[in-house]
């Protein structure tokens, strides 16, 4: 006699969902992907491929065979770790490292813990800071960017140090001679590291169309940028010979990788502005005293890693202001 | 026009959909049977007054008030009482009602059958509450609380304004509206008798921007007529989901919030719906209990939707079969509005004080689908208007630990469903709030008691 559905209200529902979200964020990384590949060539193209293809695989795996749950292979969750893996390792990065990082990323980041949702690290860091540890030679030998119509399409890149390296290694008189202190070619691109990280103009479109979808908050990547820009503007006052100024610590690295689109991954951060602001003043914090002082010369995703612990304690600290009840006020 | 108001914390933006705005009230056809719940709003049922085989006339009462939290029901037609038996209403349970075989229409004595505008008010504060009362009044946007007990301002508090609720943020439901723009006068002078009810002199009307009409038009009128209208504004407010919730409209309009498990009357405001404002006017005015509303009849495949004065206990699928008939693969019927309305598993449930409007939806707009893992995106948070985590509360409502319910505000939802329209993975959040706050609420009140 039924022939209606009975559920409880609301009846209608937003056309956004989870998968539209992965898909969106992908579509955000493209004009990097593309910069990317004019400046690395195929490497960095196939690498982006072989990541992909092998979180992909690695997740159908363990959901077909030991999960045996469900499929959500085409939720783009797993082809996202992908891209980001990809993007923060160097393009002539030894493809079987690539698979290894990316079994890792999956099968540890990820599916250990029960899958999308259940992650309490951003996958894409885990299966990087692993072969960071694994393969540090192979992880810290960075091609020197070369435009494509330079040097052809399939031709092995120069390596060389990326500034921070220089910066780590050498200082801050080392960096301008070695032409790296052109901050033109600093947003640009137009320098060696991990092949989505180089281009700041290509990140920040892509974040803005993250914004303006409203699937990034602004809050964490702000927090972020203004605390290390801030924290290396102070320490760049205090001694400039050794301190280099702050905007160049914007533009070197993986920052804006690791801010626009690492750091604002949901399931590993907090969900309330309060949070997201603490949260990203932690990464900022972190990443500048890694790369000041640290042994390393880059500490993002370190940085990230570290305020993804904490992320389950923000939240419980950073409830938001339920209406109608007044805080007790301190006596 | 006064400068556009809005409440702050969280909200949605469902698509608005009102197809039948432009639509003028129809007067429906009297059916040959009535048949009206004795049930018709928030609390205890009426107890019936009448026995079968009776003789009632229109706007005699049928069923007496029991309890504080009640209302009285009055026969809708003329006719005789073919029999007093249970009737699924749209809740789905069986509930006793009176079935009224219909004649012509002879109203009850004492009730004035006019069309012109009453503006003397001879009635005072609590006559007109008693009038109220008498008149079995409910707020008719859907919760159905009683109308008298709203106005029956508690010692030591003082009403400050009288709010109109007449933001009709439900998508698709126009009825408010229709009325609004139709009976102007008599929904302006329910107002003031409102106003007069609780002893204030400002009545603030609240409406939506999507209704720019009856903006312009409430304007108008209260302009011609500053001195018959006097104390009473009109405020736009944003066009933002849940704009017409309670506490949401008292704190767009005043600032003020209500505080957490109190009642509105904490903040000196008395919100009143468009509708019920109408029957105050035809309570005290004319003597006229609530025997009949404007009920929108609606949906994207409908033929002809419209907003139709109904009498109550008019079986819905009547209605449904005026608006062009059951269109092809209706898989959900819903009494009120999309986001906070019932689901029936029939057609043929009776209109009441609290059907504002009868919603078809198929299955591709009614959007079932496949549930995925919450990905912790906060959006249920950042939607919550109360300001409350949906997420947690689903997440310890499904696990039964009823302490964290309670300590994480669960009694403080609205219900309004914001959460789980905004929810990318389609978690039935609402579901178990619902299921927490039932259970949550049960052990407060054993405690209570104790």
């Amino acid at each position: 006699m039924n022939k209606y559905t009975i559920s409880g209200s609301p009846h209608v529902h937003s056309t956004e969902n989870t998968r539209k979200i992965m898909y969106r964020v992908l579509l955000a990384l493209v004009p990097a992907l593309l910069v990317a590949i004019y400046y690395f060539g195929w490497y960095a193209l196939r690498l982006t491929i072989v990541t992909v293809a092998a979180c992909m695989l690695t997740e159908w795996l363990i959901q077909k065979f030991l999960i045996k749950g469900p499929l959500t292979i085409n939720d783009g969750s797993a082809a996202l770790t992908g891209v980001l893996l990809a993007f923060n390792v160097p393009a002539n990065l030894p493809i079987w490292m690539a698979i290894v990082g990316s079994i890792v990323a999956i099968g540890i980041g990820k599916m250990a813990f029960g899958g999308l949702g259940k992650n309490p690290f951003n996958p894409a860091l885990v299966g990087r800071v692993f072969m960071l540890v694994s393969f540090p030679t192979a992880m810290t030998t960075w091609p020197q960017a070369a435009p494509i119509f330079d040097k052809g399409f399939f031709t092995d890149a120069v390596t060389g140090p990326t500034p921070l390296g220089i910066l780590k290694e050498a200082g801050v008189g080392t960096l301008a001679e070695a032409g790296n202190m052109q901050f033109l070619d600093m947003v640009l691109g137009n320098r060696g590291g991990a092949f989505g990280e180089v281009c700041a103009i290509a990140l920040l479109l892509g974040a803005i169309y993250l914004i303006c979808r409203k699937i990034i908050d602004i809050a964490t990547p702000l927090s972020i940028l203004l605390t290390v820009f801030i924290f290396t503007g102070i320490c760049h006052l205090i001694d400039p010979t050794q301190y280099i100024a702050p905007w160049y610590h914007l533009v070197y690295g993986g920052l804006l990788l690791g801010a626009f689109f690492m750091a604002t991954d949901m399931v590993t951060s907090p969900m309330t502005i309060r949070g997201k602001i603490l949260f990203g003043f932690g990464i900022g914090f972190i990443t500048v005293v890694i790369r000041l002082w640290g042994a390393y010369p880059e500490g993002v995703s370190f940085a990230i890693l570290i305020m993804n612990a904490l992320t389950p304690l923000i939240n419980k600290a950073f409830k938001p202001q339920v209406f109608g009840v007044v805080k007790p006020s301190k006596k | 026009m006064n400068p556009i108001k809005t409440f702050l914390k969280g909200g949605v933006h469902p698509e608005e959909n009102k197809l039948s705005a432009d639509l003028p009230i129809q007067d429906f056809p009297m059916p040959k049977q009535i048949i009206v719940p004795l049930g018709q709003c928030l609390g205890a049922p009426a107890d019936c007054i009448v026995n079968k085989g009776d003789h009632v006339l229109t706007g005699q009462l049928i069923g007496t008030a029991k309890g504080f939290i009640s209302a009285n029901v009055h026969s809708p037609a003329t006719g005789t009482v073919a029999k007093i038996d249970v009737v699924m209403d749209h809740t789905g349970y069986y509930k006793p009602a009176v079935f009224i075989d219909v004649e012509p229409d002879q109203w009850a004595e004492g009730i004035i059958e006019t069309d012109k505008l009453l503006t003397d008010i001879k009635l005072d504060s609590k006559q007109i509450i008693d009038k109220v009362k008498e008149c079995g009044i409910v707020g008719m946007g859907g919760a159905t609380f009683p109308t008298h007990v709203k106005l029956m301002v508690p010692e030591g508090k003082k009403a400050e304004y009288v709010i109109i609720n007449a933001a009709e943020c439900e998508p698709y439901l126009t009825c408010d509206y229709r009325l609004l723009l139709e009976k102007t006068q008599e929904f302006l002078m329910g107002v003031k008798i409102l106003m007069k009810a609780v002893n204030t002199d400002k009545g603030i009307i609240g409406i939506e921007t999507n209704k720019m009409k009856a903006i312009e038009l409430l304007d108008k009128t209260i302009n011609e007529h500053k001195d018959l209208y006097a104390g009473i504004e009109v405020q736009p407010l944003k066009t933002k989901y849940p704009q017409g919730g309670e506490k949401q409209i008292i704190k767009a309009i005043t600032g003020r919030e209500v505080p957490s498990g109190k009642l509105p009357i904490e903040t000196g405001c008395v919100v009143v719906n468009v509708a019920s404002t109408y029957a105050v006017y035809e309570a005290v005015q004319k003597n006229k209990p609530l025997i009949e509303r404007i009920v929108t009849v609606t949906g994207k495949s409908v033929k002809k939707p419209g907003n139709f004065r109904v009498r109550f206990g008019t079986p819905a699928d009547l209605l449904i079969e005026a608006a062009g008939g059951l269109p092809e693969g209706i898989t959900d019927v819903i009494n009120g509005g999309p986001m906070m309305g019932k689901s029936v598993s029939v057609t043929n449930f009776p209109c009441i004080k609290g059907t504002s409007g009868i919603l078809l939806m198929t299955l591709n707009e009614a959007q079932d689908r496949r549930q995925t893992n919450c990905i912790r995106c906060g959006r249920c948070a950042m939607a919550c208007p109360m300001g409350l985590q949906p997420f947690l509360l689903h997440k310890v409502a499904k696990q039964n630990n009823f302490d964290e319910t309670e300590s994480n505000h669960i009694m403080d939802c609205i219900e309004c469903g914001s959460c789980e329209f905004t929810c990318p993975a389609n978690i039935p959040l609402l579901d178990y709030i619902r299921y927490g706050k039932a259970k949550t609420g049960a052990i407060i009140r054993a405690r209570n008691q104790k």
